[in-house]
């Protein structure tokens, strides 16, 4: 990508205000899946295009300062923890990728379920979140 | 029970080790140790290890004549696949002791004259011992075999064998041709063989060539009887190079002279013969059986007499003198079959004497066979050529050597007292004897075989003399050789001296082998018939055959006379034989037709791959639609399509269509988001909204990289191609699109008529018992059917790695990973 030149001042405010909306947006979505329209891969894919219009509006360098991480990275723990999910149900004894739900009293938030279909949604998260930026960031860093 | 059946294994490695098995065996033994002696002991010459194989196992065979001569035969089975009934059934019987005899006995002799033929110093004698062992199991295995697939099996190893000792001198560009062609015509005929093995299989349901003589009146009702004959003969004819797959012989002549002599005349062009023979018990009495191998045995004969005349090559001569003897020896049999057809017990000696002669002129056809290539072989090494147009007066250089080819040229000629005059009159009387038969339409055509055989013996007089005369007779030219020309090493003597006194032995004493070899092997070709009682005399009396002998010797000397005459003929200036020429345009056809059809298909644009793959797919769905009457629509159960549902389908139509006229990369994908964005709508319409969600989110993302790759390609072209080009594409585009709107309409008819009940009910009902969440599409796909989604993103992560390699491995040309 081309640097941006210095006069997108609209642009970049407006991403820094909007990039925080669209983050918790995606986080919203991420965990309302199991009741509500939303989940991992949406959250995900959400998330990854407001990584994007970050480096749309600024320039690769500093979100690579402000961001340091390296997607690839983030690809392979998202498997792992899929996985690990699946994985952690056979140690009980059950088939592999047996979820499990319970509802617990949590103070402040109260009445609360959790289930261990959240880790594997988390992992479906990282993946959609790794792949997606891997894909787009090698391309545009590209230079031939 | 580990233990046990390491017993089992300990007892069959023990039958391996056991008698006929290990004969079998012993060669390949050797051709497995034969590199390593080859490697550790430089100074001794190979040959003299492997010379003992051959020679121990001709011994070893000896002590079994007594056992074959009184009419017993040997067997051993060694299991290998017995399941399917294939096993080493090992089987000794007059006829397979010949063979085993002739094999080790000639074997040995060849082995022994290669010693002082290749010399250690300038040639692989590794690579060659190990092919000559191979062939001589193999070949072994062929004879001593009683299951079909077995011979099969050994069968094909003698033609890899050969044809890698004719490219023994593989950086001949001859010898590598000749090897392919042999290679590609034996392997031919050797899969035809295995055809008709499997047919015989399936008419009997056995492997065992004993069964299937058991059961020989069963196979000749079969209506696949025809078929199988006539394959396994293919296998016999084209091993045995007779007319037309001769061809394959003379060009076999570039492999070193004792693998001439070995497998090119005595041993593995028998082979043939010995499956004629072996089969004779199955298929002989019928018609199609005698009158096949009596025609393609005399029109060998003839064929390869004519042929050898105008050769102008020692080897070559041979070699189309071997393809006449195969024909002779093959007619034979071919006649003696007749014997079948007047069933059991049948002693009249006018069927037999075809059989014995065929027998004996096996035999003869060895010995002077191998000696002649053995003195040709010496010629050639002494001289430095094989060209009798070169050769001449080597009588008083190679005294040794012009008698021994001499009384091998005599005997093939057929005069007395060699052992080829003896054959030769038997098979005079044999075929003298066929126009006394009265079936088969023998009648009007029996007369022919005489005639043939005559003819041809006339030829065969005429080159026998043309061969002494042009190599021994006449003025010694010294400025036609390289080099001082002289008597060949004694150990390159020994063999065909010995082979020629053989031709001598049995020429004098007839009657040496008749009740030790020659009855036990007729009793193994006609089993029906009982006592046997050969006895060979020269003299039979004023009769036809002396006549015909008379004949053929006042009829050759006159041609030999002449030959100054007939030898300007374009007859004998003509030396390859024009049956190469349709071989050669049938092979270059092969290979240009292949090509054609390759270059026709594979044209290497994808968008023809893709074509066929389309068109293949209208044409497999649209023929199972039309073979089954599987149309069908049913409008009953069609939901009420709103206003806002055909507005959204009509943008949707519009933009699908305007996408292919788009010659903007940009603005098609605009259209093309366009199309995924109404997609989202009708998602949010059909209320998906994860779906709706999802594909927002996909769409946006792909918009951005078509983006981000674009800003580096040139601009679109304008693809100019004609107008027919387009319309075949829209044909097929539109077909696709018929057969498969086609099948949904279908589809969705006929699933009005089942009832099966859908498994969403039971997500609708459980999604909050089992899964804990409200949001079906998501319980379903994390929980219910979590392994997909695991797999998915496992397919995302490969997908981004993909991307990541290939953007930043930049590999030039060739470089490897």
């Amino acid at each position: 990508m081309k640097p941006i030149k210095s006069n997108d001042v609209m642009l970049q405010t407006l991403t820094r205000i909007l990039v925080f909306i669209i983050l918790s947006f995606s986080i919203y979505l991420l965990f309302a899946g199991h009741n509500h329209p939303g989940g991992g891969f949406i959250g995900g894919l959400m998330t990854a295009s407001a990584i994007v219009l970050l480096y749309l509006s600024f320039d690769i360098k500093s979100i690579k300062k402000s961001l340091p991480i390296n997607f690839i990275t983030v690809i392979g723990i998202g498997l792992l923890l899929a996985v690990a999910t699946g994985i952690a149900s056979m140690l009980f004894g059950y088939p592999f990728l047996t979820q499990f739900f319970d509802y617990f009293h949590i103070p402040l938030l109260g009445e609360a379920e959790l289930t261990t279909a959240i880790p594997f949604d988390v992992g479906v998260y990282l993946v959609v979140v790794g792949a997606a930026l891997t894909i787009i960031l090698t391309i545009a860093e590209d230079d031939i | 029970m580990i233990k046990k059946e390491l017993f089992y294994v300990l007892i069959e490695g023990g039958i391996l080790l056991d008698d006929i098995a290990l004969g079998n065996n012993i060669p390949f033994l050797f051709a497995i140790l034969i590199p390593i002696l080859y490697k550790y002991t430089k100074r001794i010459h190979t040959g003299w290890f492997v010379l003992i194989a051959p020679f121990v196992l001709f011994i070893y065979f000896l002590s079994y004549l007594p056992v074959t001569s009184a009419g017993d035969a040997i067997s051993q089975t060694l299991n290998w696949v017995p399941s399917l009934g294939i096993n080493f059934n090992l089987y000794v019987d007059g006829l397979s002791l010949l063979f085993a005899l002739l094999i080790t006995g000639i074997g040995a002799l060849v082995v022994l004259y290669s010693i002082f033929y290749l010399s250690k110093k300038t040639e692989k004698l590794n690579n060659f011992y190990v092919y000559l062992m191979l062939f001589m199991g193999a070949m072994l295995g062929i004879v001593l075999s009683d299951n079909i697939i077995v011979i099969y099996v050994f069968w094909e190893i003698t033609s890899i064998a050969s044809s890698l000792l004719i490219s023994y001198w593989f950086y001949r560009k001859k010898s590598t041709d000749g090897a392919v062609k042999s290679m590609l015509i034996t392997v031919f005929g050797g899969l035809s063989m295995l055809g008709g093995f499997s047919l015989l299989y399936v008419i009997s349901g056995t492997f065992s060539i004993r069964e299937l003589i058991a059961n020989a009146d069963m196979i000749a009702t079969s209506s696949l009887f025809l078929p199988a004959m006539l394959l396994v003969l293919l296998g016999a004819f084209t091993k045995s190079a007779q007319f037309p797959f001769h061809i394959w012989l003379p060009d076999a002549m570039e492999a070193p002279t004792p693998v001439s002599a070995y497998l090119h005349s005595a041993t593995m062009v028998k082979a043939g013969i010995y499956l004629v023979a072996r089969f004779t018990p199955v298929f002989g009495g019928a018609a199609e059986w005698f009158w096949i191998i009596s025609i393609v045995g005399t029109v060998t004969l003839f064929w390869g007499s004519i042929s050898a005349v105008r050769q102008k090559d020692l080897k070559s001569i041979l070699a189309f003198s071997t393809i006449s003897q195969l024909g002779l020896i093959m007619t034979l049999l071919g006649l003696g079959s007749a014997a079948y057809y007047y069933g059991n017990g049948v002693e009249d000696t006018l069927y037999t004497t075809a059989i014995l002669a065929a027998v004996f002129h096996l035999i003869n056809h060895a010995t002077f066979k191998g000696s002649l290539f053995m003195t040709a072989g010496i010629v050639d090494h002494e001289t430095g050529t094989r060209d009798i147009r070169k050769l001449g007066g080597l009588m008083t250089i190679m005294p040794i050597t012009a008698t021994v080819s001499l009384i091998g040229l005599a005997s093939m000629a057929g005069l007395p007292p060699f052992n080829g005059f003896l054959s030769k009159e038997l098979f005079f009387t044999g075929t003298v004897n066929v126009t006394s038969f009265d079936f088969f339409n023998l009648e009007t055509w029996g007369i022919l075989f005489p005639l043939v055989a005559w003819i041809a013996s006339v030829f065969t007089f005429l080159y026998c003399i043309i061969l002494f005369m042009k190599t021994f007779t006449g003025k010694f030219k010294p400025e036609n050789y390289d080099g001082h020309v002289h008597e060949a090493p004694w150990g390159m003597l020994i063999s065909p001296m010995i082979l020629g006194s053989l031709v001598i032995i049995f020429g004098l004493f007839p009657n040496l082998l008749s009740s030790s070899i020659i009855e036990p092997a007729m009793a193994a070709i006609l089993p029906e018939a009982q006592g046997f009682d050969v006895n060979i005399s020269h003299w039979h009396g004023f009769n036809t055959e002396l006549f015909m002998t008379i004949g053929v010797v006042v009829f050759g000397v006159l041609l030999y006379m002449m030959m100054r005459k007939w030898s300007q003929t374009a007859f004998y200036q003509r030396e390859r034989d024009p049956f190469n020429q349709l071989y050669d345009h049938w092979y270059d056809g092969l290979i240009k037709g292949s090509q054609a059809v390759t270059r026709i298909q594979m044209t290497g644009l994808l968008r023809d791959y893709m074509a066929y793959m389309a068109i293949f797919i209208v044409m497999i769905l649209g023929y199972t639609m039309i073979r089954y009457n599987a149309f069908a629509i049913d409008m009953t159960n069609v939901s009420e399509i709103t206003p806002y549902m055909w507005l959204l389908v009509i943008v949707f139509t519009a933009a699908t269509i305007a996408v292919p006229f788009i010659n903007n990369r940009i603005t098609a994908v605009i259209v093309i988001g366009v199309i995924g964005f109404l997609l989202a709508l009708f998602f949010v319409q059909f209320r998906a909204p994860d779906l709706a969600l999802t594909q927002l989110l996909v769409e946006t993302v792909t918009i951005v990289l078509f983006m981000l790759v674009f800003q580096r390609l040139p601009k679109l072209k304008k693809e100019k191609s004609r107008p027919r080009f387009k319309l075949i594409n829209l044909i097929i585009s539109l077909g696709v699109g018929g057969v498969f709107t086609t099948i949904a309409l279908s589809a969705f008819a006929f699933r009005n008529d089942v009832n099966f009940p859908s498994i969403a009910e039971y997500f609708i009902e459980n999604s909050k018992v089992l899964g804990g969440g409200y949001n079906m599409v998501n319980v379903i796909l994390v929980d219910f059917r979590g392994l997909d989604t695991m797999l998915e993103i496992l397919v995302l992560a490969i997908a981004a790695l993909g991307v990541y390699t290939l953007i930043k491995l930049r590999l030039k040309g060739s470089e490897d990973v």
